[in-house]
């Protein structure tokens, strides 16, 4: 099970952000990780949120324009070739990271949670799960 | 010492003036009445025959022609002449049903290049002079129309057309080049790349620059004045009425001499068509008096200007007209481009876009700025930047090709451009002239 990202378009000038957050922050929307894709022009910020139905509801109704991706989250543990080893998955099977982001674990701090979007989530999983990858599902992210 | 090249007609008394644009009004409207079915059914709507047109004076009773009328004629319909008898066209660059094709007789271009001739002895051209064109050749009257007038004073001739800056100044250099010719806007960005060179005003050979075909300050003509260091003349003119010289500059450099012998001017109260006196602000009003194939009577320029007949320090007697204060008409001049709103909505659609969109232009070191806004939409949206912006670039390539030139394309959050009640506000221009 793939996590539910949100990515939404918000211009790339100031205030921009803050009136999203705005919106979020208005409906008690929790954020668990968030990443931010700039151009000159206008930037895509990438979240996951402890509802995203609701984040999804409320940013529309707010006029912003969004869409769901789905996102591995990977449990890696903190230590020295923990990112490399689930690297080293993907380059065996041939799965293509298009971006990653990491945040801290959660009740864990033994472990940094890696976010993924690959070409391929479903593969992804199956050949993490496969070489004993702990996966971290949207429960478990909207619980944090 | 002023030069003039006909200086028996540019400094005619005004008796003499007078008496020629009466001669020449009369034969005109005798000339569109025979010829153009066109016009001689405006006059008819109106009352009028060529009976009624006797001198200058009776210019008024006549029908207005606009840019709708050449629209609704396009192409052939104010044609005042068989077609074998014309030798040329040229023609505005708007690809939408704005787009003017304008026809010219030898006999029209020889009036048109003698008019573009006095615009360059006015600049202090002789036959000892080189004369860089870098106007664009081509539909674009602008190349054509000097070069043809730089022939006739007898300078050696640079016929460069636009682009490719690092050549034009090896040429300006290397040729002794001593008069300019280009858009206002290109003069600039010269300056700045010969700066950007290291080359200091002394080690270029212009001394003087004729600009036009776009509006530009006071303030621009001192800052190209001064990077050049040259002297530089404004030059005014319009496809429909033959291109650049209509009216031009001489060295008093306070407003443009009408070539009177070929343009009657007047200027009207936009809202009623009212002729309004000498010395008050209005719309331009030209006719043409001796243009055979393409013959414009009474044509709303819809330039907003003013004109003086206060006796000039540089010894002519045509009348004069300000800058033109802008344009009550929807069309922009970006670099020396033409641009309808029009044009840029046909290439949104074409792509995809909604028509949600607005064209900012603004003047940054004397150079146009153009950037248009579009909405981002739901369907277009995706997690993948790479994918919007190669989207974006589309835009940026089909706007090019439509236009000419190079285009920002900003896309920003749905609703945010501001939905006007009726019209809708397309084009934002904070150019100051």
């Amino acid at each position: 099970m793939s996590v539910k990202q949100i990515s939404i378009f918000v211009e790339n000038r100031p205030g921009a952000m803050h009136e999203m957050t705005n919106v979020l922050a208005e409906n008690k929307i929790d954020m668990r990780a968030l990443s931010l894709a700039e151009t000159e022009g206008f930037g895509i910020v990438r979240i996951i949120v402890d509802d995203a139905y609701e984040a999804t509801t409320v940013l529309k109704e707010a006029g912003y324009i969004n869409k769901l991706t789905p996102v591995v989250v990977v449990a890696i543990p903190d230590e020295a070739g923990g990112l490399n080893r689930v690297l080293q998955i993907f380059t065996d099977n041939n799965i293509n990271v298009d971006y990653m982001y990491a945040i801290l674990g959660g009740k864990s701090i033994n472990e940094a949670f890696m976010i993924f979007k690959v070409d391929d989530p479903k593969k992804a999983e199956s050949v993490l799960r496969a070489k004993g990858i702990r996966l971290v599902q949207q429960e478990e992210m909207s619980s944090l | 010492m002023e030069r003039y090249y006909q200086p028996e007609i540019e400094c005619a008394s005004r008796e003499e003036i007078i008496a020629i644009q009466n001669e020449k009004l009369v034969e005109q409207v005798k000339h569109v009445w025979e010829n153009v079915p066109y016009y001689r059914k405006k006059m008819e709507e109106k009352g009028v025959t060529p009976d009624d047109v006797k001198s200058i004076d009776d210019l008024h009773k006549l029908p207005f022609l606009s840019k709708t009328d050449l629209r609704d004629a396009y192409p052939y319909g104010l044609l005042g002449v068989p077609l074998e008898d014309c030798v040329r066209i040229h023609s505005t660059s708007g690809t939408t049903g704005k787009r003017v094709v304008a026809f010219y007789t030898q006999g029209d271009i020889d009036m048109w290049e003698e008019c573009c001739a006095r615009a360059i002895t006015a600049a202090g051209g002789s036959k000892e002079d080189v004369c860089q064109i870098s106007y664009g050749f081509g539909l674009f009257t602008g190349g054509a129309g000097l070069n043809g007038g730089s022939h006739k004073v007898g300078c050696l001739t640079i016929p460069m057309s636009s682009g490719n800056t690092e050549r034009q100044i090896m040429f300006i250099q290397d040729l002794n080049a001593t008069i300019l010719c280009c858009t206002p806007s290109y003069a600039a960005y010269l300056g700045e790349t010969m700066k950007e060179m290291g080359l200091s005003p002394e080690d270029i050979p212009l001394k003087a620059g004729i600009f036009g075909a776009e509006a530009w300050s006071e303030e621009m003509r001192r800052d190209i004045e001064k990077t050049l260091g040259i002297k530089a003349f404004d030059i005014y003119g319009l496809t429909e009425l033959s291109g650049p010289g209509v009216s031009f500059e001489c060295s008093a450099q306070k407003g443009m001499h009408i070539n009177e012998d070929h343009f009657i001017a007047e200027i009207i109260d936009p809202d009623t068509g009212e002729v309004l006196p000498d010395g008050t602000q209005g719309e331009l009003v030209f006719t043409a008096i001796d243009k055979k194939a393409f013959p414009m009577i009474r044509y709303r320029t819809k330039d907003i200007c003013v004109l003086t007949r206060e006796k000039c320090s540089c010894g002519r007697t045509h009348v004069r007209m300000a800058k033109p204060r802008g344009r009550s008409d929807d069309m922009l001049i970006i670099r020396g481009v033409n641009v309808f709103p029009s044009q840029i909505e046909t290439v949104l659609m074409n792509n995809g876009y909604p028509a949600n969109y607005q064209i900012i232009v603004d003047r940054v070191n004397n150079n146009d700025t153009f950037e248009v806004r579009v909405e981002m939409t739901s369907e277009m949206f995706t997690d993948n930047v790479g994918e919007i912006m190669e989207r974006q670039k589309q835009l940026v390539d089909g706007l090019k090709s439509m236009l000419g030139i190079k285009a920002k394309v900003k896309l920003v959050a749905p609703k945010s451009i501001e939905r006007s009640e009726g019209k809708a506000v397309r084009v934002i221009d904070k150019r100051k002239i």
